[in-house]
């Protein structure tokens, strides 16, 4: 019987990333790596790309992990996992290894999934290696110092992207990556936040049991790169969610669905308003920049009503 | 019972491939290993062999995938060549950090750009510091024999380091030659069976692989690694007594051909060795004390024992395949290894260098013979005029 996801039941377990890590006071990463470990009940085998969870959690001769992980390099968690799998497969089949239900999960940053790691990625889902691979999306190379990447939302002002007296800030809007995931007709893809807990570990479990490649974009803040204080983690994410800046869905074979209507759409300001990097969007100048990009997330919205047989 | 067959280097290497029966073999078409991956894809689709065989779209892939696959407990191999290994780079120097015992077969060819698909040494020569064991092949025979001691030596526990078994693009991988195959039984036997010692794959104690290591800690690992590196050159030669008890052949640090009583020789890797016997033969009837010395081991660089091999000559001539760009005279890798050796070691004898076949440039006897006139003209003088000559360049 799989573990009831109540917090009486789950609180019986250990966790499987340990108290006493580096990340920040607040970082979304552990919150969502806790949750997803949680609901798994089967043993696991981690990947972890470069990035802050990685550097984080493993400061030698420490390491948080209570499960088996590898860290190999910063856009290659995906082949590492797909190598970690066909070992698996290959010595169980010869009988060299005793088989159990092995659950192998990729995680990386959206600099490691979106940037450079896209390929591996893609390619492994393509090959159809049984794994999970979970982007933890904080919209920047937050390791190296709030540097934009493709996940980066428009207007954001990053180390890379900074709002300076004639740009203010990303000029591009963030690229679709779980729309190019569920492009490539893997068994499951999905799109979650640790807001919504019960939702995230949910489809963690789908996405384990759905008999093949699986992803997961889960946004989490930052609160270093995102400028707001640690304990608003979990409302600064729903306010993502409630934006529609985020929606929640799942791909599951190829139908579209959405996990989460707000109830009232709020306007992507209550988000950005938030948040230092959006600062400079509130001057009167920049005043479009938040129009366009509320453009951009009604025009996605809309499509994935559409795409969900909800339009 | 072992047979002899028809077959090219690369088809020589696949049924080594087959007979080690990897658990899994990750790697990615590139001319001209391109042959290898074929020939060991029908082998999987046949069912001759156990192997995962993950078809990864790059090189990178390649080598992140056989890092997964080894720190999982597996036996893992990969072949490339040329750019297929520049792409890879960053993952090799991962491979030994991590410990991991890849075998993979190189079949070198020179780098871009321009590009070319032909022979010569760039590409290993680019990981000779990444903390691989490499070895060179003369022919399809050796590149089928190191391949097979190459598992042993990797998975040493005294040594725990990935080997890169080179063999010469084209010139070997796509040679015909009579090749002589072991029995199955009698290779299975020999390389045995995998103990990884901390597989990742073993859940109940679970391993945390390549954390962050600082300036604490960082040193040591690498310590440890010069350590594993140092231990690697009796492992070779351990292997390679039992391969000889076993089938026969010899094997050591480096080849002797006519060297004992010779006063000059040349220095050589790969295929060209071959070619160079032949032209030690002609200048021998010509009565010339002439000899040869052809290096297996490459890394680690067994400094000493060559500089021994090497001390009774008049004259050395390296001949290097491949340029080590803005190094002491724009000369050879092989050169000035060899050249810091003789140093090192006490042994004063004149030695130049003699860059040849980049880009697959045919070298042919007629031009080995002139190195070696060199090296005659080298001996009698006792000075070398020109440190490094672009064999048969237009200038
Ligand atoms: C090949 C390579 N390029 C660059 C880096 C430097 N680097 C390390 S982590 C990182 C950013 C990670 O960003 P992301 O994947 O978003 O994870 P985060 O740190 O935000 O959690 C970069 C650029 C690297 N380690 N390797
Ligand atoms: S910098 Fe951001 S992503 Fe990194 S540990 Fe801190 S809060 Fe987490
Ligand atoms: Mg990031």
């Amino acid at each position: 019987m799989a573990t009831k996801l109540t917090p009486r039941e789950l609180a019986k377990k250990e966790d499987r990333l340990a108290p006493g890590h580096r990340l920040c006071a607040g970082c979304g990463a552990s919150i969502i790596v806790r949750q997803m470990l949680a609901a798994i009940d089967e043993p696991v085998v981690i990947a972890n790309a470069t990035g802050c969870l990685e550097v984080a959690t493993t400061i030698y001769p420490y390491t948080a992990w209570r499960v088996p992980w590898i860290h190999n390099a910063f856009e290659n968690a995906a082949s590492t996992i797909s190598g970690v799998e066909a070992a698996y497969r290959s010595l169980v089949r010869q009988g060299k290894i005793p088989e159990q239900d092995v659950k192998f999960i990729a995680f990386g940053g959206d600099g490691g999934t979106y940037d450079i790691g896209l390929q591996a990625l893609s390619g492994a889902a393509e090959r159809g290696h049984q794994f999970l691979y979970v982007c933890y999306d904080n919209g920047a190379y937050m390791n190296t110092g709030i540097q934009r990447s493709s996940a980066t939302p428009y207007g954001a002002n990053t180390t890379t992207s900074p709002a300076g007296k004639v740009i203010p800030g990303k000029r591009q809007f963030r690229k679709d990556l779980t729309a190019i995931m569920a492009a490539h007709g893997i068994p499951y893809v999905a799109q979650a936040a640790p807001s919504q807990w019960k939702d995230l570990m949910e489809k963690t479990r789908k996405a384990v049991n759905s008999g093949g490649p699986a992803f997961m974009n889960v946004l989490s803040s930052c609160n270093r790169g995102w400028r707001h204080p640690t304990d608003e983690t979990v409302e600064i994410t729903q306010l993502a969610v409630d934006t529609c800046f985020w929606p929640l869905y799942e791909v599951e074979n190829g139908v579209w669905k959405l996990n989460y209507k707000p109830k009232e759409k709020l306007p992507v300001e209550e988000w950005l308003k938030r948040q230092g990097r959006f600062r400079h969007l509130f001057k009167p100048e920049n005043r479009h920049m938040i129009d366009e990009l509320q453009a951009e997330v009604d025009r996605r919205w809309e499509r994935l009503l559409h795409l969900c047989g909800e339009a | 019972m072992s047979k002899f067959e028809a077959l090219a280097g690369n088809e020589a290497v696949a049924t080594a491939m087959r007979q080690i029966n990897p658990d899994v073999v990750a790697a990615y078409p590139i001319t001209p290993q391109t042959s290898t991956v074929q020939k060991f894809a029908d082998f999987v689709a046949d069912g001759l062999v156990d192997t995962e065989f993950v078809t990864v779209e790059s090189e990178h892939s390649a080598m992140s995938a056989c890092v997964g696959a080894s720190a999982a407990g597996a036996r893992v191999m990969t072949a490339t060549s040329a750019n297929g290994l520049a792409l890879m780079w960053e993952i090799v120097y991962i491979a030994a950090s991590n410990r991991c015992p890849i075998v993979m077969s190189l079949v070198n060819r020179a780098l871009s750009a321009p590009i070319n698909i032909h022979c010569d040494h760039s590409d290993v020569m680019g990981i000779r510091d990444s903390g691989w064991i490499i070895i060179f092949s003369e022919d399809g025979q050796e590149a089928y024999d190191n391949l097979i001691q190459a598992v042993r030596i990797a998975e040493h526990p005294d040594v725990l380091l990935p080997v890169a078994v080179c063999q010469d693009g084209f010139i070997t991988s796509h040679g015909m030659e009579r090749v002589e195959i072991y029995d199955d039984e009698d290779v299975k036997a020999f390389v045995g069976t995998y103990e990884p010692k901390w597989p990742l794959l073993d859940i109940e104690h679970p391993k945390t692989y390549g954390p962050l290591d600082f300036y604490d800690y960082y040193y040591e690992h690498k310590r440890q690694q010069v350590e594993a590196m140092e231990n690697a050159q009796q492992v070779v030669l351990d292997v390679a007594a039992e391969f000889k008890e076993k089938f026969g052949r010899e094997y050591g640090l480096f080849e002797k051909y006519r060297l004992d009583d010779a006063e000059v020789a040349v220095v050589v890797l790969n295929s060209t060795a071959g070619t160079a016997k032949v032209v030690v033969d002609q200048l021998r009837d010509e009565g010339l004390k002439v000899g040869l010395l052809k290096p297996r081991l490459f890394r680690p660089f067994p400094a000493q024992e060559l500089a021994q091999a090497l001390s009774h000559l008049k004259a050395v001539a390296v001949m290097d395949r491949s340029i080590s760009f803005g190094a002491m005279g724009n000369a050879g890798p092989l050169y000035l290894e060899l050249a810091a050796a003789l140093a090192t070691h006490g042994v004063h004898i004149p030695i130049a260098d003699y860059v040849y076949g980049l880009g697959g440039r045919d070298i042919l006897p007629h031009e080995i013979e002139q190195v070696y006139r060199d090296a005659l003209q080298i001996a009698a003088t006792g000075r070398v005029e020109q440190m490094v000559t672009y064999l048969s360049v237009r200038e």
